[in-house]
């Protein structure tokens, strides 16, 4: 549904200049939550930006539904722009307009009908569980609460696809939570796409479906999170993923004996459910133990990672390793003493 | 003496109230048209400055200049300075009516330039939202703009109008009309200094009362 072909945007600032984004190329599909993720500085609000057409790019092209909207300019671009629902971090709330008009808003500027706004927003305030506070104004509300209408307001004019910019960056990790459950809840139920840009693994992990990482202003890696998040190709995917503890493999590789060996098992979906631990120590003369480990949800589905030592005759080790590959385990020696 | 003296007040009573009736008047009509004026100014000023939402570097350039250049003529000039457009708008350049003119011209760039001011207060990111929903720049300047900068203007506004009134003092010393003009007059040129007294008085409770009255409406207009 969009289709971002070799965009690029130079910021310029007398005689300096940023290359903000380099020949950057990525498609959407309809009905996706698809994550942006990247440090600071990345490039990845720029493309949102550019995507959103609120900053012009100086190449490439931006296919929302097969219109290249970069071509657009005045009333075609206005009303182009109406298929598009923005989430800022910091909401960019009517301060002196109420909840229901902020949630309006969107619809005012199409010049709806009074009684299908009533409805529509309504609708809207119910579906983020803000009946309540209708007609409060924001100044009154939470940072969540503030989300919640940002969020409302993105999709008043039934978008087709919503970039959230940092939507839960300025939020506390609870309130995080509740906004993106709200999130997924709303992409199953209306199946309008979503873009998320973040710096936080655990929003990519908990929403998204597909990433793809940015650095320097490129995409550095992309596909499915699962993939991306066991088997990354680039050390700055490696590192987000790092963060999360568990895949921290360095922290082990010390005071390996003879006959020992320690490896990184992960494992994805229902392989992760299976009781492959005590399989492997009741079939095989091995010892085990667990030196780090876990278990999450990610990409829609769960994955996991532990960190085992494992010692015994090497045959029987080589055994184990062949019954964890065949029920579906990833391996990945991290230091084996014998060779 | 003067206390019982029923002629004596009467007589003062009735300078009073022309002179107040002619400054409300002067100030009234001046204030309306400058703030209308302004705003108009001063949303043009904002909405063609580079990086605005209707970016014209050019137009920009040239207004604000011209705003500039009203801003710097002394006012006691400008209304000597505006009496022929006095005469062509109002038939005459003596007396309260005519002072409106030079009154309204005068507070227009200055109104002008609080506006703008007013405006660069709101943050880009709620205009990025009405850019995203498809707003017209008329749409952003009549559901974003005004609604969300709606206190600071008024508090703009109220400080424009106490400004007019000291202003419109100003035009009494040259035929204005208005309280200056009876001061000047009575006051001082025939040694009234009772009179003088009063005025002073009436003046300061009338910036009083309107700097409060502003106060309260711009305090009911902040929802933030």
């Amino acid at each position: 549904m969009l289709s971002v072909r070799n965009l690029s945007k130079t910021y310029k600032n007398g005689a300096e200049r940023f290359q903000a984004l380099k020949n950057v190329s990525v498609d959407i599909e309809g009905g996706e939550i698809f994550g942006f993720i990247g440090l600071s500085g990345a490039g990845k609000t720029s493309l949102a930006r550019c995507i959103s057409m609120l900053e012009q790019s100086d190449g490439g092209e931006i296919l929302l539904d097969g219109v290249d909207m970069t071509k657009l300019t005045g009333q075609e671009l206005r009303d182009k722009r109406k298929k598009l629902g923005l989430v800022f971090q910091h909401f960019n709330l009517l301060m002196n307009a109420t909840v229901f008009d902020n949630i309006a808003f969107p619809l005012s500027i199409d010049k709806k009908s009074k009684p299908y706004i009533k409805d529509k927003v309504d609708g809207l305030l119910e579906l983020v569980g803000l009946t309540d506070k209708r007609d409060s104004y924001p100044s009154k509300l939470s940072g969540g609460q503030k989300q919640r209408v940002g969020i409302a307001r993105a999709l008043a004019a039934d978008p087709e696809l919503v970039i959230c910019d940092e939507a839960t960056s300025s939020l506390d990790p609870e309130t995080t939570r509740s906004i993106l459950e709200l999130i997924k809840r709303i992409n199953t139920k209306t199946g309008v796409t979503f873009i998320v840009i973040t710096h936080e693994m655990d929003v990519i992990k908990e929403l998204c479906s597909r990433v793809a990482v940015m650095e320097d202003g490129e995409i550095i890696e992309q596909g499915p999170v699962i993939d991306v998040l066991t088997r990354p190709k680039t050390d700055t995917a490696r590192r987000f993923f790092d963060k999360t503890g568990v895949y921290d493999t360095s922290a082990f590789i010390k005071e390996i004996k003879p006959g020992e060996i320690i490896v990184k098992a992960t494992f994805i979906g229902d392989s992760a459910l299976k009781p492959f631990i005590s399989d492997v120590i009741r079939s095989f003369d091995v010892n085990l133990s667990i030196l780090s480990g876990g278990i999450e949800p990610a990409g829609g589905t769960v994955v996991g990672a532990l960190i085992l030592k494992i010692s015994g005759s090497d045959g029987a080790l080589a055994s184990s390793m062949q019954y964890f590959k065949e029920n579906g385990v990833g391996i990945e020696v991290i230091n084996n003493a014998s060779l | 003496m003067q206390v019982f003296d029923l002629e004596y007040w009467s007589q003062t009573i009735g300078i009073l109230m022309r002179g107040t009736a002619d400054t409300l008047y002067m100030v009234g009509f001046a204030s309306l048209f400058a703030v209308i004026a302004g705003l108009v100014l001063g949303i043009l000023l904002y909405i063609t400055n580079p990086g605005g939402i209707r970016a014209m570097p050019v137009l920009n350039r040239v207004l604000g200049v011209i705003v500039n250049i009203g801003r710097s003529i002394p006012f006691v000039i400008l209304i000597i300075a505006v009496f022929p457009l006095s005469k062509f708008i109002v038939g005459t350049t003596i007396g309260s009516t005519a002072s409106i003119v030079p009154l309204t011209i005068s507070a227009i760039p200055f109104v002008a330039r609080l506006v703008e001011a007013t405006l660069n207060e709101l943050g880009f990111g709620i205009i990025e939202v009405a850019i995203s929903a498809g707003a017209t720049p008329m749409q952003i300047v009549f559901k974003v703009l005004l609604p969300e900068s709606a206190s600071g203007l008024v508090s703009a506004f109220t400080i424009t109008v106490i400004n007019i009134i000291g202003y419109s003092a100003m035009a009494g010393t040259i035929g204005g009309g208005g309280l200056g003009d009876t001061a000047i007059r009575l006051g001082y040129q025939r040694f009234r200094t009772d009179i003088m007294i009063y005025i002073i008085i009436i003046l300061v409770i009338l910036v009083q009362v309107i700097q409060l009255l502003g106060q309260y409406i711009a305090r009911k207009l902040d929802k933030r």
